[in-house]
């Protein structure tokens, strides 16, 4: 499962990063680490980005880059 | 740059929302000095301040996560601490985001500079239940930590103190933190560090073990590094691709996953030690503002609430009644200027028309973008932008732009009346190069508010019935055709320029502080005048140029002379000899009067109401009681009738009309035979394809220095010259009723809509993309684009007999059909654009 298909008020842990590039890194730096808990917060009004929370801050993404986040849910 | 070797430079590195600029103000005070890193636009501060007699030097690296090589920011930083070399790097820490904030520590500290920790935001910290033990994390990290609180100066000192203390112990290793990359990663490590020590220019350049980290994460710059410097590249090379390839079959991941992974490990680790939590997690005030603020149904009517106050304030507020404020003093240094230039001709005319009121016209906009950048900076330190892209992002990334767009497209005037210039210093804050660049080139067809009175004026002649249709028509047919715009753009021409994925921070909502707001207000208020001026300066004396000359003949000039000096003499018969206010209008008493007659006028026609208007009675009376008297219609004050001024006011009234008449005669024939002139007649074979004239010609050129031309030389032309309001319409509907038809003025509206950004735009976008080819670019393709549309328009409505409704129609149905289509494929090639691998 990726986190895209993550309903709001849910929570998961981050299986790994499935994403190469820029996109990968970028997941990879703000703290998407096997293990860590993702909780999903709210889709935006027109249900994308998403808005999550990781290690205490919240983050704003793309469905298309929450995708490249694999996930086993809580 | 040049720096004195007594000189002590600082590097201020940190994380995004760390409050970094906040501290680095606290440190250095007023002295800074703000520039681009050559080449490109990130911006680079700098600051000093003294410590002891010796002077600091602070650079203010741009906010980075981290320090790879795939945005501009992380290169512009590395670059600096690589090749300049600071004695100290202070890497502000966000106390309430230690984990993620320690990561960029750790990549910090690779590069082999002494290092201090600023641990800012202690307060916020601590409000939410953090405990730091300040001590054990010291001694964890290998390096000096501060507590600082930013804007409220506290620890300031402190800081100061560390750096003092680190830089005077000079080359001694103050940065004992050395990462361990474990069991998979450190003998990998250790192998490649030897082979890249056997390069001698590499070893004396790069700190080799951040050299051979950096390969191993595939970093591009570092791969351009050893290219560019080592003797045995190819060997290099070659053994960094082998081991990436053995460690990523052996662990089942890449090196760079690995390396990510363990610097979160250590930082997890050193945050259990040294940060006790007191109080359990609960919902913060962000949270609760969020809640409604990124509300499915209240967050898209609070953003709109949002963007219309900033409306509001900046063009009603701001435009509607600062300006005008400003404006006198505006007119008051004009008028001081005017007096200090030579009394009469043409260097006057060139100083005074030229330049001066070039640069007025400019200076007017000032206390708009004052009151513009002070609301954009609020909602910048607020964190509410953040929130904006989170709203807005799914309906722009479907055209190549980007939820970060929403603020400079509003500001450019999706709702009509706006301004280009902030508009496009806004786009300063998206990361996204490839959406920033998009959005910078479509910015400018937006309507900004000096292409509305030419809007008011064209509808109110040709569209009487139906005004609010097509200032309606003229915003969405806009908003639509930049859109399909910046989606084709960013297909074509922008392809290849760097995209970042959109994985945005939401950051605690802060209240700005005063200082801050203000300062970085001002700071941009001052780069445009600095920017604009010089610029407007040299174009306006082209403008000049080009429609003061070759000027009038001499008969001519002599027959319009004659023809003033014969009606001056005429006022002067009828008043008679014997009136005794006939010396007080003799020779330059004259002027002075005319002076006087227009501000009252002026004056009079601004005043409401029954007590304004008295009180604007006795300021005119007490400033010259015999002219007051000859304006009021042969009354004073006291409501004493005086037969003398009353027959002079009339003989003045009609004097008054006839040398205006004279006055618009001469300066539309000046036009006429300038070198506008003749190049707008020049350019009547093509441009009558849509419709334009050679009087529309010369108007539309003269609109490049500033839009607010437009109206005026059209005024010019049309022979409206200075009479109110009301009239100008109308005269204009006389002069065109019989070559003009709605279909003129809708093709003209459409040009002008789509027409070049004005000068002062475009050094703007000159500014923010750091290239005159875009720039160039800029002021180009909207002409062709303008001009298509409006021959489309005028053809296909004269050949199909159309009326200009109709057009309107069939034009709408149009550009929709194809947003509608831009949309989808937009959506769709997003959906596609990022690559999923399985490792």
């Amino acid at each position: 499962m990726t986190l895209d298909e993550m309903k709001p008020g849910n929570e998961c842990r981050v299986a790994k990063v499935s994403m190469d590039g820029v996109a990968g890194q970028r997941l990879l730096d703000m703290g998407f680490i096997p293990g860590t808990v993702i909780s999903v917060i709210r889709n935006a009004p027109l249900m994308d980005p998403i808005d999550i929370k990781v290690k205490g801050y919240m983050l704003a993404l793309r469905r298309s880059e929450a995708k490249g986040v694999e996930i086993t849910p809580l | 740059m040049s720096r004195s070797s007594d000189e002590i430079l600082v590097a201020l590195a940190g994380q995004p929302n760390a409050g970094k600029s906040t501290l680095f103000n606290a440190l250095t005070g007023a002295r800074q000095h703000v520039a681009n890193y050559p080449g490109i636009t990130v911006e680079k501060k700098t600051g000093n301040y003294r410590f002891d007699g010796q002077k600091i030097e602070v650079v203010d690296l741009p906010g980075t996560y981290s320090l790879t090589s795939y945005t501009q920011e992380e290169r512009v930083s590395r670059d600096f601490l690589l090749h300049e070399k600071p004695a100290v790097v202070v890497d502000v820490v966000d106390a309430s985001n230690l984990e993620r904030n320690l990561y960029l520590v750790f990549q910090l500290s690779e590069m082999g500079i002494p290092m201090a920790l600023a641990l800012n935001m202690m307060d916020v910290a601590r409000q939410r239940g953090l405990r730091i033990n300040i001590e054990q994390l010291s001694h964890e990290v290998g390096m000096p930590v501060v507590p600082t609180i930013g804007n409220k100066g506290v620890g300031i000192k402190d800081l100061q103190k560390a750096i003092d203390q680190i830089s005077k112990d000079g080359s001694a290793p103050q940065t004992s933190l050395r990462l361990d990359y474990g069991k998979a990663i450190e003998p990998v490590l250790g192998r490649l560090e030897k082979s890249l020590s056997e390069d001698v220019i590499l070893a004396a350049r790069y700190p080799l073990r951040w050299l051979a980290l950096k390969l191993m994460e595939n970093d591009s710059e570092a791969h351009r590094l050893v290219s560019e410097h080592a003797t045995n590249k190819e060997d290099i090379l070659s053994n960094v691709a082998r081991e990436r390839e053995l460690f990523q079959t052996e662990h089942e991941q890449t090196a760079e996953q690995a390396i990510a992974i363990r610097r979160y490990q250590i930082a997890g680790g050193i945050v259990e030690r040294c940060v006790k939590r007191e109080k359990k997690e609960r919902r913060t005030l962000t949270d609760r503002i969020d809640q409604v603020v990124c509300d499915r149904v209240a967050g898209p009517i609070f953003l709109g609430g949002v963007l219309f106050l900033m409306y509001y304030l900046t063009m009603k507020i701001g435009g509607e009644h600062v300006a005008p404020w400003a404006w006198k003093y505006w007119s008051m240094l004009r008028d001081v200027i005017a007096g200090l230039l030579p009394a009469e001709g043409l260097i006057r005319s060139l100083l005074l028309n030229g330049i001066v009121d070039g640069v007025f016209a400019i200076m007017n906009y000032l206390p708009i973008f004052l009151i513009l950048f002070l609301l954009i900076a609020i909602l910048e330190d607020s964190g509410y932008m953040a929130r904006v892209a989170f709203i807005m992002d799914r309906v722009l990334r479907a055209f190549g732009l980007h939820g970060q767009s929403t603020l400079p497209m509003i500001l450019g005037g999706v709702v009509v009346g706006g301004c280009a210039i902030p508009g496009v210093m806004a786009t300063r804050a998206m990361k996204d190069q490839k959406a920033r660049m998009t959005t910078i080139m479509i910015v400018p067809l937006m309507n900004c508010m000096a292409k509305v009175p030419l809007y008011v004026l064209l509808v109110s002649i040709f569209f009487k019935e139906h005004q609010a249709v097509i200032l309606w028509f003229m915003s969405l047919i806009t908003l639509a055709v930049a859109l399909i715009v910046a989606s084709v753009l960013s297909l074509t021409v922008l392809k290849r320029e760097e995209s970042e994925p959109f994985i945005l921070e939401m950051p605690p909502y802060h209240l700005p502080t005063i200082t801050g707001v203000l300062r970085r207000a001002i700071e941009r208020t001052w780069l445009f005048v600095k920017k604009v001026i010089t610029i407007i300066v040299a174009v306006a004396i082209v403008v000049w140029v080009f429609i003061t000359f070759p000027g009038l003949s001499k008969d001519r000039a002599a027959y319009c002379d004659d023809q003033v000096n014969k009606a001056t003499e005429t006022f002067m018969k009828k008043i008679g000899e014997n009136n005794p206010y006939a010396e007080l209008l003799a020779g330059p008493g004259l002027k002075e009067f005319g002076r006087y007659w227009d501000h009252y006028k002026k004056k009079k026609m601004g005043a409401k109401g029954k007590e304004a208007k008295e009180a604007l009675k006795e300021k005119f009376s007490r400033e010259n009681p015999e002219f007051f008297k000859i304006v009021n219609k042969g009354k004073g004050l006291d409501g004493e009738k005086d037969q003398y001024a009353k027959a002079a006011y009339a003989a003045y009234k009609k004097l008054d009309k006839k040398l205006k008449r004279l006055d618009t005669a001469r300066r539309k024939e000046v036009v006429h035979v300038s070198f506008a002139g003749s190049f707008g007649r020049f350019l009547e074979p093509v441009s009558k394809l849509a419709g334009f004239d050679w009087k529309v010609n010369i108007a539309l050129a003269s609109s490049f220095a500033a839009k607010e031309n437009l109206v005026a030389t059209l005024g010019t032309i049309y022979s409206i010259g200075e009479e109110a309001g009301g009239t100008l319409a109308d005269t204009m509907a006389r002069d065109t009723a019989e070559t003009w038809t709605p279909l003129h003025a809708l093709a003209l509206m459409l040009f002008v809509a789509l027409f070049p950004p004005c000068i002062a735009t475009l050094i703007m976008v000159r500014v923010e993309t750091g290239s005159t080819k875009w720039m160039l670019f800029a002021a180009i393709y909207p002409i062709i684009l303008g001009f298509i549309i409006a021959i489309m328009v005028f053809q296909g409505g004269q050949i199909l007999g159309l009326t200009a409704l109709q057009v309107m129609g069939f034009l709408s149905l149009f550009v929709f059909a194809i947003l509608a289509a831009t949309y989808l494929a937009g959506e769709r090639s997003a959906m596609k654009k990022h690559r999923t691998v399985e490792i």
